[in-house]
């Protein structure tokens, strides 16, 4: 039986190393906390000493404001997370669906790469805000009897998801061409044909390598959800508007804001330790 | 020497052509390869041997010649190629093992989505195969814990789990340290007893000497010299073969 690692005993060098690299972390990590607490300091010194700053905290950080405002936006954030749900479900689909024509190799479907491409460009291109009032006003402005009328948060989903499309299949596409071609050789080779070779081989890997990018975007989006409050969609941003109408104060803003950001904290610390996994699995030696 | 059918070749190819651009890899091939025999391709490096596996398992489209499996004519423009690519396995020096499965999912995959086997079927099929290279202890571990040596005899595996009805091996110990190449040949080896047809790319001279039935010499894309192994290896006919096997058995 060869010795394990738990009973052998380090030599003194060694311990003297151990020893002196915990004194030295120590030192830095306290230097650390103290820079940071003194930045703070300054920064709110320098705040609340502002001529200003009084009328400032009244109408940005007024309790009894918050209090009555925050049942509507609270509402406002529900329609927001639909609203999200239904869009990611959407992006995922048609991004992926785009991707996978820009990687069609074969001639005939070189119609359908032209259109992806054109489509991907566009819409990288048009700021949402304008894909928003486009589809958000010109669609109804159509007057199609046959599709009634149509809620503005479906149309808002909509135009998130004509923009994001584009965004996302240029990560997919990034990611099915980082996969090495004598995979899909292998693949091929067994007899499976391009769509299982793609959907069996391809595509978990591809998906898997870039997971953190496509997180990303959907931090992204669950911001950009905000934006369908420009179509009249009473989400959590419109909901606010409404309140700081009738108290001629800021701090429902304020409110909506700190809600997108609890949001968002979860999906961000998620994407960090799926990064963090896939870097470790990806390279030793990442600590340098 | 094993039993060879010689009644019908089970692959036929006939004036196989391949030009990449101007340049012509193949000059027009000929290859009878019979039940149960063991053929090495041998030849310096660009001579065509990859390029002649790639087109036989039809990974490759050929530019003139025909191919038949038994009595199909594989090289027709209306043959389901993924159905005859099933049936004529093809493993790659660098084994390209599938990197998001486990070794017993990589070995099940075509069994289940091309043979259409259920799950249980498959991983049987596939434990009796990794039983049988010393591998089941390592089933559900992914390829980048094994060693090279490991890989490849798992790719190898993969292809013969198809039950092909030729295997065609494409330098399968040149991407291995030394130590490693004789556990892969001893599997070749006993594919061999066990009957398999196999057309081998090798720069291992001595084993196919010892394992081949059949010796071909490509030489620029064309088959300078071939003939049965033993005799092959001790009486080389063309100064181009001589020139090549002294090269390589002296390096
Ligand atoms: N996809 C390709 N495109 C262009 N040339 C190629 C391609 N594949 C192989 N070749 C060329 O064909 C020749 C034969 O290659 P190959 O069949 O790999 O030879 P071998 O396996 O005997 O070393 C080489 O000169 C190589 O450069
Ligand atoms: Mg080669």
């Amino acid at each position: 039986m060869t010795q394990t690692q738990s009973e052998y005993e380090p030599s003194a060098i060694e311990h003297a190393r151990r020893s002196f690299r915990i004194q030295r972390k120590r030192k830095s990590t306290l230097v650390a906390i103290a820079s940071t607490l003194l930045f703070s300091l300054v920064v709110a010194i320098g705040l609340v000493s502002t001529p200003g700053w009084e009328r400032v905290t009244e109408s940005f950080f007024n309790i009894e404001v918050g209090i009555e405002a925050f049942p509507r936006i609270l509402e406002g954030i529900w329609l927001n997370l639909r609203v999200l749900f239904f869009t990611t479900i959407s992006v995922v689909v048609f991004g992926l669906l785009l991707a996978l024509l820009r990687t069609l190799r074969n001639p005939v479907f070189f119609p359908l790469r032209l259109f992806a491409h054109g489509y991907v460009d566009f819409f990288r291109g048009l700021p949402l805000i304008i894909v928003l009032y486009i589809v958000g006003f010109g669609i109804p402005g159509l007057r199609l009897e046959w599709l009634g009328r149509i809620p503005v948060e479906v149309l808002g989903t909509v135009a998130l998801t004509l923009t994001y499309s584009a965004y996302v299949s240029e990560v997919f596409r990034a990611g099915i061409e980082s996969i090495h071609p004598s995979q899909r050789l292998a693949a091929r080779s067994l007899g499976l044909s391009y769509g299982k070779s793609m959907r069996l081989v391809v595509l978990p890997q591809a998906i898997r390598r870039v997971a953190p990018p496509l997180m990303n975007d959907f931090v992204a989006l669950q911001k950009d959800v905000g934006l369908i409050s420009v179509l009249g969609a009473i989400d959590a941003v419109r909901g606010a508007q409404i309140e700081v109408a009738t108290y001629a104060n800021f701090t429902p803003y304020v409110l909506a804001g700190i809600l997108f950001v609890l949001l968002a904290i979860p999906t961000v610390r998620f994407t960090d330790r799926i990064s963090a996994k896939l870097a470790q699995r990806e390279q030793s030696g990442s600590a340098l | 020497m094993t039993d060879i059918d010689w009644s019908k070749p089970r692959l036929r190819a006939t004036g196989i052509r391949k030009n990449y651009d101007e340049r012509v890899v193949l000059g027009g091939v000929d290859l009878e390869v019979y039940p149960g025999q063991i053929v090495a391709l041998i030849g310096s490096s660009g001579s065509g041997k990859s390029t002649l596996l790639r087109c036989l398992n039809l990974i490759e489209q050929i530019d003139d010649g025909q191919i038949w499996l038994e009595d199909q004519d594989i090289s027709a423009p209306e043959v389901d190629q993924d159905l005859v690519r099933q049936e004529i396995g093809l493993v790659f020096q660098s084994f390209n093992l599938f990197a998001h499965l486990s070794i017993l999912d990589n070995i099940t995959l075509a069994l289940r989505h091309v043979q259409g086997k259920s799950k249980e079927e498959a991983e049987s099929i596939a434990l009796r195969w990794l039983d049988r290279i010393g591998l089941a202890d390592k089933s559900h571990s992914y390829p980048d814990k094994l060693s090279g040596g490991q890989q490849q005899r798992t790719a190898i595996v993969r292809a013969v789990a198809l039950n092909p009805k030729l295997l065609l091996l494409d330098e399968v110990t040149s991407a291995l340290d030394p130590e490693l190449v004789g556990e892969v040949l001893e599997l070749i080896r006993d594919l061999k007893q066990s009957g398999t047809t196999i057309v081998m790319a090798t720069h291992e001279l001595s084993f196919a000497r010892d394992v081949a039935d059949w010796v071909i010499f490509l030489d620029k894309g064309v088959i300078a010299e071939e003939g049965e192994a033993v005799e092959f290896f001790r009486n080389p006919r063309e100064a181009r073969t001589k020139e090549f096997l002294a090269r390589l058995s002296g390096r």
